[in-house]
């Protein structure tokens, strides 16, 4: 029995079922005292219900939870807050319109006579914050901080009520380069000091650096666990995925064409602060070019989509694409005329969550003929076989099918579906942002294939992204954003991320020859 | 096997969403009579079985058919105005929007229909198309201070319900008898004013009241089913609702979107008034200091018939059933308001809808698993031998 206690949490043949999918099938995780366990896995393969499993968000039908050797039963977030497992979700769990500290407090506040004493809490967080060098500012609203910093928030939840066991769920997928270092720095020092992590990733190159075992799950199975040390890149990918996967991308060099957009000044107020966004900004995107805005996140790419796309008004500058002034032109008049938009938040913007793939699937087209009738009625057969058509041609997968309903789709699925609908527009200028975020090797290697195809049939790409490496693998030409303004253009032969994150950081800057 | 195949068909059937809808709506209507049932033993258990079989009588307590088709026909004639509420807060609901206004948008509608039948003297359809402008003005009001100034519209609505009502008892004043504070009637100073009946009142024992109002109420509903259901229209409306971002990601206006939703739903609420004055059936009084009732009697309507417009056809008769069968209480020992109260429990139930839904659910997936490992299991087992 001595034996067992070796193990901090250990996870045993769970199976937890969903109407019409088995998202763990006889899974088994066994988590060491003081390691990090690296959980691998695409999405949709079950890493994320495993861990609401485990945290008492979902009951397992089958499978028991052992806690240093002996058998518990955790029912909801509370039991596994009582066994000291805490956890960073994929999505933050944080209160918007409440501060920094009242987040990290909430439902462990310390009262004297029902009254808070926030002082105390204060002194706890920002010790914490200095020791780990977790960077807030405990007085700043969520709603206007950074997606950075609420993950930061999110670390020293845990880290105030002195958990054990941290989970951390996808948590490199918002974070810059420099950031992503820190936090492998952080887990590596929580590691030391006797703290078991449960690192959930896809991220090959991270888990290597940072793991040191790594169970691998595909489609809700489990497939093995390794040592890190035992093991490569490659090895790994084929464990996730089950064949070959490439890892970077390819393509052919191809002479760029004529000018599709073309920006010129353009000013984008913020809606954070009285400053602008984006500050008096030019730059052209042509045919056959895959164009990248790098820059650590906030520093107004989003903004500059939303001016371009016209979410956002512009206060000043001129757009034009393809040699119409589309300036002061409405969002459906910009889709209509060759501009497709993969926006950033695919919750939020990208889909109606609780309408069906197929309708989600005409969400930029359905006014359009060919999916409504003169009289304003749908035609309800023309959209489905669409929807199947695309299903098929971009394989979305998905419960049952075309009637699914989007809400209950992986992350993934969600994000090809966007795909399909924006690139199926045959549109002249693509804009993608961060069109990778959070999902897996297998769906990353996709959509950048279709990137890529988009940039071969001779369309203009514009692509926002926070990951150096995609930054570096795929564009053409590289813009860097910092605060607001364009400060480097760089060919991605010619660079290297290291001189690219000196510009990213503001340490450096030159004038962009448009 | 058969068996098997029988029960399999009940759960698949078990687990539509309508049939979910109906079954918790009834255990909701079940739960309050009960509920109900207990109040009046508590006021006084002597009479208290009698009276909840009067409630649930209404009509039915005269003994001849012809009496009983008479004041079915006058349950009708408030379920109608009943139902166009019920509808209006219905469709706002499904743009996101809680059109509690419906209530001041029901009270303008009375004010024009009125006004225009007594005052300016004009024939029917011009008093309808009167109210449905006046509730649909109102609605606008809510709805462009929703879009542009983000007013939340319960807000404005409740504002302008009283706004509203005291508007329409002033502009009513002129057309009021010396000797009531109610308006004249539109029988006797405008026939032209009244809603043609095409000879349904013979159905009804001539009962005056059955006018068009009731089969229109009922192609309302049926119209907006089809709009929110098929059309572009709807889809927008429905996207605006449930995902705002999205809505205006794809170029939807939603800004026009929730002013052209709230200008129907206030259309919808002033026409139900009409219904209701242009049949005779009521005099308004211009002294009344509340709101009148129906709009947001409409609110509990619209959440019993499961939001949706075919349910809210069956559940707007069923609440004006029991209100009038109320009417028919001892009212020496029981209140009338009885029957509203009834109702209000009704509505707080219609919370449990949902949880009545989950549960439903959740026991159709165990039972589908069990039959599932059951099979399994025969398999092998046949695989053996």
């Amino acid at each position: 029995m001595a034996g067992n206690e070796e193990y901090a949490i250990e996870m045993l043949n769970i199976t937890k079922r969903f109407p019409g999918i088995i998202a763990n099938d006889n899974v088994t995780v066994q988590l060491k005292k003081g390691e990090i366990h690296a959980l691998l896995g695409e999405n949709g393969a079950g890493k994320s219900t495993l861990m609401s499993v485990l945290f008492g968000l979902y009951q397992a039908e089958e499978g028991t939870i052992k806690k240093d050797g002996k058998v518990v039963k955790i029912n909801n977030p509370n039991d596994a807050n009582d066994l000291g497992i805490g956890m960073v979700h994929q999505h933050f769990k944080l209160v918007q319109c409440f501060t920094v500290l009242d987040n990290i407090i909430l439902g462990d506040e310390t009262t004297k006579h029902g009254i808070l004493q926030k002082e105390e809490s204060r002194r706890k967080v920002l010790e914490l914050s200095d020791k780990y060098g977790l960077k807030v500012d405990p007085d700043a609203k969520i709603e206007d901080i950074t997606v950075g910093m609420q993950q930061r928030t999110e670390i020293l939840k845990m880290l105030y009520r002195d958990n054990e066991i941290l989970i951390f769920d996808e948590p490199t997928a918002v974070l810059t380069p420099a950031e992503i270092d820190e936090l492998m720095e952080i887990m590596r020092n929580l590691a030391k000091e006797g703290k078991s992590i449960l690192f959930i990733s896809h991220k090959l190159a991270e888990i290597m650096s940072v793991a040191d075992r790594c169970t691998v799950l595909r489609r809700g199975k489990y497939i093995g666990t390794v040592n890190i040390a035992d093991t490569d890149q490659n090895e790994l990918s084929r464990m996730m995925v089950g064949r070959d996967v490439q890892l970077v991308a390819t393509k052919e060099d191809k002479v760029p064409g004529e000018t599709i957009l073309h920006v010129e000044n353009m000013t984008v107020p913020s809606k954070l602060h009285h400053n602008n966004a984006v500050k008096n900004v030019s730059f052209d995107v042509r045919s056959g070019e895959i164009v990248c805005i790098a820059g650590i996140d906030g520093n107004g790419q989003t903004e500059l989509v939303y001016g371009l796309s016209g979410l956002e008004n512009c206060t000043s500058g001129k757009i034009t694409l393809c040699g119409r002034d589309i300036t002061h032109a409405s969002i459906r008049e910009r889709s209509t005329h060759g501009m497709s938009h993969i926006p950033e938040d695919r919750h939020k913007h990208g889909l109606v969550m609780d309408y069906s793939l197929a309708y989600n699937l005409v969400l930029q087209r359905y006014f359009e003929p060919e999916f409504s009738t003169k009289a304003g009625f749908l035609k309800k057969n023309s959209i489905m076989n669409y929807a199947n058509k695309l299903i098929e041609q971009y394989d979305i997968r998905s419960g049952q099918g075309a009637p699914t309903i989007a809400r209950s789709m992986s992350g993934g699925n969600q994000q090809k579906a966007i795909i399909a609908r924006e690139i199926d527009k045959n549109p002249d200028l693509l804009i993608a942002v961060q069109p990778t975020r959070g999902l897996d090797v297998g769906a990353i290697e996709y959509i950048h294939k279709q990137l890529i195809a988009q940039r071969d049939a001779g369309h203009a790409v514009l692509l926002v992204s926070l990951e150096l490496e995609e930054v570096m693998s795929i564009s053409d030409r590289i813009l860097v954003m910092y605060e607001g303004e364009l400060v480097g253009e760089f060919d991605p032969k010619k660079t290297t991320p290291e001189e690219l994150g000196l510009y990213m950081a503001g340490a450096k800057r030159k004038e962009i020859g448009a | 096997m058969s068996g098997q195949n029988s029960s399999n068909q009940s759960d698949s059937f078990l687990s539509k969403p309508a049939v979910q809808s109906i079954l918790a709506a009834l255990l909701c209507i079940v739960i309050g009579l009960l509920i109900g049932y207990i109040a009046l033993l508590i006021i006084s258990p002597k009479g208290a079985t009698e009276a909840i079989i009067t409630i649930l009588k209404n009509y039915f307590t005269y003994p001849t058919k012809a009496a009983a088709m008479k004041y079915l026909g006058n349950t009708l004639v408030k379920a109608a105005p009943l139902l166009m509420c019920a509808l209006s807060i219905q469709f706002c609901y499904q743009a996101g929007l809680f059109n509690i206004g419906a209530a001041g948008q029901y009270v303008a509608g009375a004010g024009a229909s009125l006004f225009c039948a007594l005052a300016l003297k004009l024939p029917w359809f011009v008093c309808l198309l009167a109210a449905l402008i006046a509730g649909g003005l109102f609605g606008v009001i809510v709805g462009l201070l929703k879009s542009y100034l983000n007013v939340n519209e319960v807000i404005s609505g409740i504002m302008l319900n009283w706004i509203g009502l005291y508007t329409v008892n002033m502009l009513l004043s002129g057309v009021k008898e010396t000797a009531s504070p109610y308006t004249v009637s539109v029988a006797s100073t405008n026939e032209a004013a009244l809603l043609p009946s095409l000879g349904m009142e013979k159905l009804f024992s001539n009962n005056k009241y059955v006018t068009i109002a009731i089969p229109l109420a009922i192609l309302v509903a049926i119209l907006l089913k089809v709009v929110l259901s098929m059309t572009v229209f709807g889809y927008e409306i429905k996207a605006t609702g449930i995902a705002k971002d999205a809505a205006k990601y794809s170029g939807m206006k939603e800004k026009r979107n929730v002013i052209i939703t709230l200008f129907i739903g206030g259309a919808l609420a002033g026409i139900g008034a009409a219904f209701l004055f242009l049949s005779g059936y009521e005099q308004w009084s211009v002294t009344q200091s509340s709101v009148p009732s129906m709009g947001f009697n409409g609110i509990a309507a619209t959440f019993l018939g499961g939001l949706d417009p075919i349910g809210t056809i069956f559940a707007s008769y069923f609440i004006q059933h029991i209100t009038s069968g109320g009417s028919y209480l001892d009212k020496n020992i029981y209140p009338s308001q009885i029957s509203d109260f009834i109702s209000a429990i009704i509505i707080y139930l219609c919370g449990f809808v949902l949880f009545f839904k989950l549960y439903l659910n959740g026991y159709l997936r165990k039972r589908a698993e069990r039959a599932k490992e059951r099979g399994i299991s025969k398999k092998e087992e046949g695989g053996n031998f």
